[in-house]
């Protein structure tokens, strides 16, 4: 008999994909966007559906324009979108998401050779860039919507920015900011549309660690480190844990420093990622200029990856030891 | 003791209950004259040679071999030049077989008194691994009793693959043969512990074998949790005595032998008989199977196209030697059943889900066995760095494939790690 298949073993392969995985982050995050829409109106889903077919547009287009095989159906210039768009106030202008979906596919993904080349997370260098470069546009933000009972939404401040001004301007200690703990777990606070409902957030995470989508390393890492340094530094359980609800902390420790491609790979180097972007976050935050440091401590444990990844290599089950040679 | 990475597998052992009963015999047998690692053999027939019922037709004088014998009662039709499903060539004897089944006779069963008629006799029934690897068995007991002392003789009945049935078989049908091996092997190499190693979905096996062993303080039988790849050698010798044999070693250096559960009751079947190793029972299965699905004696030298046939399997588009994580494909259905197989699966589906883009996700990493790399090593084989190939030790590889089976992006790592293998010069 001819016209038999023949190839290499093994002769199974898991059903898995890349873009079933994508599926499972999208289905993770659609919670906290489901919540941000509610709480922001409209504008908010808009500004989602905005970043999300800008985002998969500049993907197909920069495919075609390189030549290269189409990825659109990976789905993950969906989730990059969907990532995007919870980053951003609910007044952002649109052109600026367009710019930002186009930084973040065109520029850090693409330009690097697509998933899985990218050597920064493509939604945070977006946030980044955006954040400098539209920076009123970028902290315009509103109470959230229902709460504020007016169609014209009213300016708020975040958390972090409220307790970053009341630190500035008393300058000596902590206070707390016009918030409960209450309403910062459920999302009643201003801020990004993703970032602000702490409770769907840990439900999307809890999702991707149970579907072993993502390792509970990174974010038990990063969450904890942060924590325990808020923790020593103030003293008090409270503003602890308002620190850790607060900005977009969740939002980056389940979602943002789990993304695949610019974290490291073993468990030990998830850990070391975990505890930098803790750390680089906790000063940010408590010494640096900007209330939020979030974005800018997983871009750069992104840079680190590489060198991460170098120095956590398993040992083979087995393996011996080189020896090494006597110097002469 | 940790636990060893690896991948859990749908069993698939449909073919479990089936008793296992003679094939019919073949009108012509192709007996290939290379059948497991090492030398190949002379073929010592030529074209018009009557031959019967376990006479010797291909032997060598290399050390590293095994004699091989006719299953069956016939003329030698042609010795041919074979293409081996490994890519080399050697010479093939066909057989037309006469249905008389004469035994050739030669056959006694062999005088054993000492070590050395122990192992002569092994190599005398033309035994290799009946596991899969197919390494000469007599090779395996003649260690160096004084530099590598065995204490622990390891039966692997894990039988980890999917489908195949045909050891868990062995152990329900030939239980005393089984015993009585594993007896033999200790009394004359003066092995004092012998641990079976059995996947907790035969629990059936593991009670009969404990039942029989109840009285023999020697034996152990073990339970070992059912995931895949526990049937490798490094995996079962270390979950079953947790000791580690290190790149380089082979088992004995760390005191074990590993042997296969069929390997072993061959053994005692030979010293009883004097019937060397003609026929192999093979497990028939796969969704390409119509009918007849189930264990068979088949005679080394059967074309799988016959068994294909009786199974109506003509349809399969793939084809394999061996179980579907492990199993080699056939590149055409006339090739004979070996020494080393223990299953023919044939498959409706031939190619598998396309390649995309690596995604970093690591789950190569975390489902190898043995912690190896393979996102790394993919990338250093791209880059042909050999240097950083040896700091990945890929030589360790097992080609088990979990790394294949659980990459979402489907990429051949397992393969790839092949192919960086060849690419470390050996010593």
């Amino acid at each position: 008999m001819k016209g038999l298949f023949v190839s290499p073993s093994p002769h199974r392969a898991t059903n898995m994909s890349t873009a079933k995985i994508m599926l499972m982050v999208i289905i993770a995050l659609l919670p906290s966007a489901a919540a941000g829409c509610i709480f922001f109106g409209p504008r908010a889903a808009a500004v989602l559906a905005v970043c999300v077919i800008s985002c998969v547009v500049f993907e197909a287009l920069s495919r075609i324009v390189m030549k290269r095989e189409q990825t659109v159906s990976d789905l993950s210039a969906i989730v990059t979108g969907l990532l995007l768009g919870m980053n951003l106030p609910a007044t952002i202008p649109f052109y600026i998401a367009v710019i930002g979906s186009f930084i973040a596919i065109v520029i850090v993904k693409q330009l690097f050779g697509g998933i899985g080349q990218n050597f920064a997370n493509p939604a945070i260098a977006a946030r980044i860039v955006l954040m400098l470069s539209f920076t009123p546009q970028m902290s315009n933000w509103v109470k959230p919507y229902w709460y504020s009972n007016a169609v014209d939404a009213e300016t708020s401040a975040t958390p972090l920015a409220a307790q970053w001004l009341n630190y500035t301007e008393n300058g000596s200690s902590f206070k707390m900011a016009p918030f409960t703990l209450s309403e910062m777990f459920w999302g009643e606070t201003g801020g990004c549309i993703g970032e602000t409902c702490a409770a769907m957030l840990i439900l999307g995470g809890l999702f991707l660690i149970i579907t072993k989508v993502i390792s509970a390393a990174t974010p038990v890492a990063f969450i904890g480190s942060f924590a325990l340094l808020t923790f020593i530094y103030t003293g008090s359980l409270t503003e602890t844990a308002y620190d850790v609800l607060a900005g977009g902390l969740l939002i980056g420790a389940f979602f943002m420093a789990t993304d695949y491609a610019t974290t490291p790979i073993t468990t030990k180097g998830k850990i070391i990622f975990g505890i930098g972007c803790g750390l680089i976050t906790f000063i940010i935050r408590t010494f640096g200029s900007f209330p939020e440091g979030v974005s800018f401590s997983i871009l750069l444990m992104n840079l680190l990856t590489p060198y991460i990844d170098r120095l956590t290599k398993t040992s083979p089950f087995g393996a011996k030891k080189p020896v090494k040679a006597e110097k002469n | 003791m940790n636990k060893l990475n690896g991948i859990h597998l749908n069993h698939n052992k449909g073919t479990k209950k089936c008793e296992t009963t003679d094939f019919p015999l073949p009108k012509t047998l192709v007996i290939p004259m290379s059948q497991h690692m090492g030398a190949p053999c002379d073929c010592l027939v030529k074209k018009g040679d009557e031959v019967t019922v376990g006479q010797k037709i291909g032997d060598t004088g290399a050390f590293m071999s095994a004699p091989i014998h006719s299953p069956a009662s016939g003329t030698v039709a042609d010795v041919i030049d074979y293409l081996l499903p490994n890519g080399a060539v050697c010479k093939a004897a066909v057989i037309e077989t006469d249905g008389n089944q004469t035994v050739c006779p030669d056959i006694n069963p062999p005088e054993i008194t000492d070590r050395q008629s122990f192992i002569a006799a092994v190599r005398e029934s033309g035994l290799t691994g009946l596991g899969g690897a197919g390494f000469p068995t007599h090779i395996k007991l003649n260690y160096d009793a004084v530099k590598t002392p065995i204490d622990t003789l390891i039966i692997n009945a894990a039988e980890c693959e999917p489908y195949i049935t045909s050891d868990y078989r062995e152990l329900m049908e030939r239980t005393t043969d089984v015993i009585e091996g594993i007896l033999l092997v200790q009394k004359y190499l003066g092995i004092p512990l012998c641990k079976v190693c059995i996947e907790n979905n035969k629990p059936d096996a593991i009670e009969l074998m404990k039942s029989k062993t109840a009285d023999i303080k020697s034996i152990e039988i073990l339970t070992l949790p059912s995931a895949y790849p526990q049937g490798a050698e490094k995996v079962i010798v270390y979950s079953a005595t947790g000791r580690i044999v290190a790149e380089g070693e082979l088992p004995s250096n760390q005191g074990v032998m590993v042997m296969n559960v069929s390997t072993v009751a061959e053994i005692y079947r030979y010293t009883q008989t004097g019937m060397p190793l003609i026929t192999r029972r093979i497990t028939v299965d796969g969704d390409a199977v119509t009918k007849n699905a189930g264990n068979y004696f088949v005679p080394i030298g059967t074309k799988v196209s016959e068994i294909l046939e009786y199974c109506g399997a003509e349809e399969a588009k793939k084809v394999l030697y061996g179980g579907p994580m492990m199993g080699l494909c056939l590149y055409d259905t006339d090739q004979p059943v070996l020494k080393n197989n223990n299953a023919i699966l044939a498959f409706k589906e031939g190619s598998l889900p396309k390649t995309t883009a690596c995604i970093r996700c690591g789950r190569c990493v975390r489902t190898c066995p043995f912690e190896l790399m393979p996102v790394m090593i993919e990338k250093a084989y791209n880059a042909k760095d050999v240097e950083e190939l040896k700091r990945l030790k890929v030589t360790l590889c097992m080609n088990c494939g979990c790394c294949s089976y659980a990459c979402p992006a489907h990429r051949p790592l397992a393969e790839i790690n092949q192919l960086a293998k060849a690419l470390i010069p050996r010593k």
